[in-house]
């Protein structure tokens, strides 16, 4: 074997920037969750670490439905259904799983009480569950194409709502669950259209972005990966796709399964923020929020949706005291923004990208 | 920061003992207004909801602090939309409780959002009021929530005491919306009351909220032969009933709750629910100088509109209110939550309020009966608890 030619070796990174560019990433979310968990929260208080758990979530819900319709090009519009699955289904395991263990649902205090990894694996669970909806859903459905699949996605969410609200009554105590029967457990008792209340705040800043930074390494080496050429590929022309031998309903199929189980995961950590589940939550106004951060974001730029998914998530918040008029507010800032990006806050791109920090997998002037 | 605080804590008692040595009570008191938070849904599908209590929270602020406000300070409103949304009512209240800093909070109207807002103000030891949850979960939530209206079951009773008493009737039939834990409570209330007060329940039938056909039931209570027919569920169902009921010739009164309480039942029914009576907070036609006084003042502020029910609630939750803050000891969570729940004979416009040990208010309804062309409500009867 011949060696290299000097040449070559001087396009050889250096060792000090491998780690740069490969050690500083996970160093930094390695420490976020903490940071965030025990410096910034205490400092700003109970109303904004709420809003940051939100905002957590809210990437969560954007960067996986950018995998779908911002990587392959589909036109999605039920991701909150799998949102709510992942919720139902995650408090179910922690709601009536700590009844039956510890007798109460109370919040067990300090930081990462077994009760919190309860709803590690609750949120787990919550998202292969939503997953196999998402086979489900995906595999005859993703032969549709553009506005005939956006419709499938809507009824699916709309379908989710609606069970919802068929379901029993909550069980509230030990007993009750112990000694419920066929006409208690089914349909299984997830607080009809009255929602599922009292279910312990887990959902704390370091779970949120400790998931809300895996989804986005997962979404990023997705996208540079042999996968993510592919469902870019089908969302550049399907056509030229199959004609190289990609297997388009496959890689549908499989980008949708992916951003199924993160959006489960996302509605696991949602329930846990302190709230009550509602049948709404699955509903398309739910939904159509995750869209508009994925366009304003830029339909495949990671760090655009997840920029998107904190000014979106920020914004009808710190608009509050103008009460009635913010959603009018909002809505103008969508319509201007549209108008001047059409192509979303980052098109295709990626932050670094506009630094000359030239990556692997993206390419400047794609399609807008 | 703690330290700080300790030290302003420590400030203030100096500044209060020196006040007391000094014996002036004025000089150092403390004249901020005192901010009280309401969350409601000021805009989405159930808007009007959060407008009227929120019209009926400001008339009665506006009362007060033209008085001269609560010993000399006056009240703020902090108010924030929830647009109907679980997630928006959380929200809100940990803004208005962790950010605003209120000394107490009043709201939500739907009982699925007062239990989104109700455990951020437990958690935190504010005081909130629920103006118009009838859900007995609600109040449930802990020992800092507390409501003025009745609680669905509670509407049982005074439609049974109601038919057995004031209509000298003893043969009832049940016929509610088995999906919905509000009807299916007031029918099981009503059943316990009306067989203790010596009636007969001769049917049990029900449906489904949205069903379109009810005649293979109603035939099947027409042949029990009852006096009254007893269908605690909503407006839009209970129209429909009421027009089928007498196609099948069965002209006997129908009896509600507060789920009928809307301005298209009459719409709906026309002629066939004339007649019949529901249960509800309040009527504006009782003849009553307290309502009076408040259909006027509430007409005067908002363009000659018509107060609802849910406004003379959210003036009632806000009157409570500033009545426990006069009687507190100080405005600070406990004191005042004691105060709030040592509320008794209340003269409210919805009826004397009794808050019980359970946090709930304990109160008189009001039956109306249909009548007219259109059918509109006209107050019939108060019922006692």
């Amino acid at each position: 074997m011949t060696p290299l030619p000097a040449a070559s070796l001087d396009l050889r990174p250096s060792w000090g920037e491998i780690a740069l560019r490969g050690g500083l990433p996970i160093l930094v979310s390695l420490a976020l969750p903490f940071l965030l968990h025990f410096v910034v929260g205490p400092a700003l208080g109970p109303y904004p670490t709420k809003l940051l758990v939100d905002v957590g979530i809210a990437i969560i819900l954007a960067v996986s439905l950018n995998i779908v319709n911002g990587f392959t090009g589909q036109f999605s519009i039920g991701h909150a259904g799998f949102m709510a699955i992942g919720a139902y289904t995650a408090a179910s395991v922690t709601y009536y799983g700590s009844m039956l263990i510890w007798e109460t649902a109370e919040r067990q205090a300090g930081f990462l009480p077994a009760g919190e990894w309860l709803l590690c694996g609750g949120c787990l669970v919550g998202g292969a569950v939503a997953a196999v909806f998402g086979y489900l859903v995906g595999l005859p459905s993703l032969r549709l194409r553009g506005d005939y699949l956006a419709i499938v996605t809507l009824g699916f969410g709309e379908i989710i709502r609606v069970l919802l609200q068929q379901t029993n009554s909550q069980l509230f105590s030990s007993d009750e669950i112990r000694e419920a029967g066929r006409r208690e457990l089914f349909p299984p008792p997830l607080g009809g259209a009255l929602g599922f209340s009292d279910i312990p705040k887990y959902g704390t800043l370091f779970w949120v972005f400790t998931f809300a930074v895996l989804t986005i390494w997962v979404s990023y080496r997705l996208k540079v990966s042999a996968a993510g050429r592919a469902y870019l590929s089908i969302r550049e022309d399907e056509v030229a796709a199959r004609s190289i031998g990609i297997d388009i309903t496959k890689y549908k199929v499989r980008a949708f399964v992916i951003a199924a189980f993160l959006a489960g995961i996302a509605g696991g950590l949602y329930a846990h923020s302190g709230v009550i589940l509602s049948p709404k939550d699955a509903g398309f106004q739910r939904s159509f929020d995750v869209v508009i951060m994925v366009v304003l974001g830029g339909m495949g730029s990671i760090s655009g949706t997840t920029l998107a998914a904190i000014i979106l998530t920020l914004l009808p918040e710190l608009l509050r005291d103008l009460q009635q008029y913010r959603l009018i507010i909002y809505a103008l800032v969508l319509i201007v923004m549209m108008i001047v990006r059409p192509q979303g806050l980052f098109g295709v791109h990626e932050i670094w990208e506009f630094f000359g920090h030239k990556r692997l997998g993206t390419r400047r002037g794609g399609r807008t | 920061m703690r330290l700080k605080s300790l030290f302003a804590k420590v400030g203030v008692w100096v500044a209060l003992g020196a006040i007391g040595l000094g014996g002036g009570s004025a000089v150092g008191q403390d004249k901020a207004p005192i901010l009280i938070g309401h969350y409601g849904s000021l805009t989405g599908s159930e808007a009007t909801f959060g407008q009227s209590t929120s019209n009926g929270i400001r008339l009665a602020i506006k009362e007060l602090n033209a008085a001269g406000g609560l010993n000399g300070r006056l009240i703020e409103l902090k108010e924030y939309d929830t647009k109907g949304d679980p997630k928006e009512a959380t929200n809100s209240v940990t803004r208005l409780v962790a950010s605003d800093k209120v000394s107490a909070v009043l709201g939500e109207v739907a009982s699925g959002l007062s239990l989104a807002g109700g455990p951020v103000c437990q958690e935190n030891g504010i005081p909130m009021i629920s103006p118009s949850s009838t859900n007995p979960r609600v109040t449930m939530v802990g020992d800092m929530i507390f409501r003025v209206c009745f609680i669905d079951p509670f509407q049982g009773q005074v439609c049974a005491k109601f038919a057995r008493e004031n209509l000298k009737l003893t043969k009832a039939a049940l016929f509610y919306d088995q999906k919905a834990p509000y009807s299916d409570g007031l029918a099981k209330e009503f059943r316990k009351a009306f067989e203790k007060l010596g009636g007969k329940i001769t049917a049990e039938e029900k449906y489904t909220g949205g069903d379109q056909n009810f005649k293979a039931q109603l035939t099947k209570i027409r042949g029990t032969g009852p006096e009254v027919i007893f269908i605690p569920g909503y407006y839009t169902d209970v129209g429909n009933i009421a027009l089928q009921a007498r196609e099948l010739d069965l002209k006997v009164p129908l009896l509600g709750g507060d789920g009928w309480d809307s301005e298209q039942l009459g719409k709906i029914a026309k002629q066939a629910i004339v007649g019949s009576y529901y249960s509800n907070h309040y009527a504006p036609d009782q003849d009553d100088a307290r309502v009076k006084e408040f259909i006027a003042k509430y007409k005067a502020d908002y363009n000659g509109a018509t107060p609802d029910g849910l406004a003379a609630l959210g003036y009632d939750a806000a009157k409570i209110l500033f009545d426990a803050m006069k009687r507190a000891k100080s405005l600070g969570g406990k004191d005042l939550r004691d105060a709030i729940a040592g509320t008794k004979d209340f003269p409210g416009v919805t009826g004397s309020i009794t808050i019980d040990s359970k946090r709930n208010a304990v109160k008189s309804a009001v039956v109306v009966e249909m009548t007219g062309d259109p059918p509109t409500p006209k107050y019939r009867a108060t019922v006692a608890p």
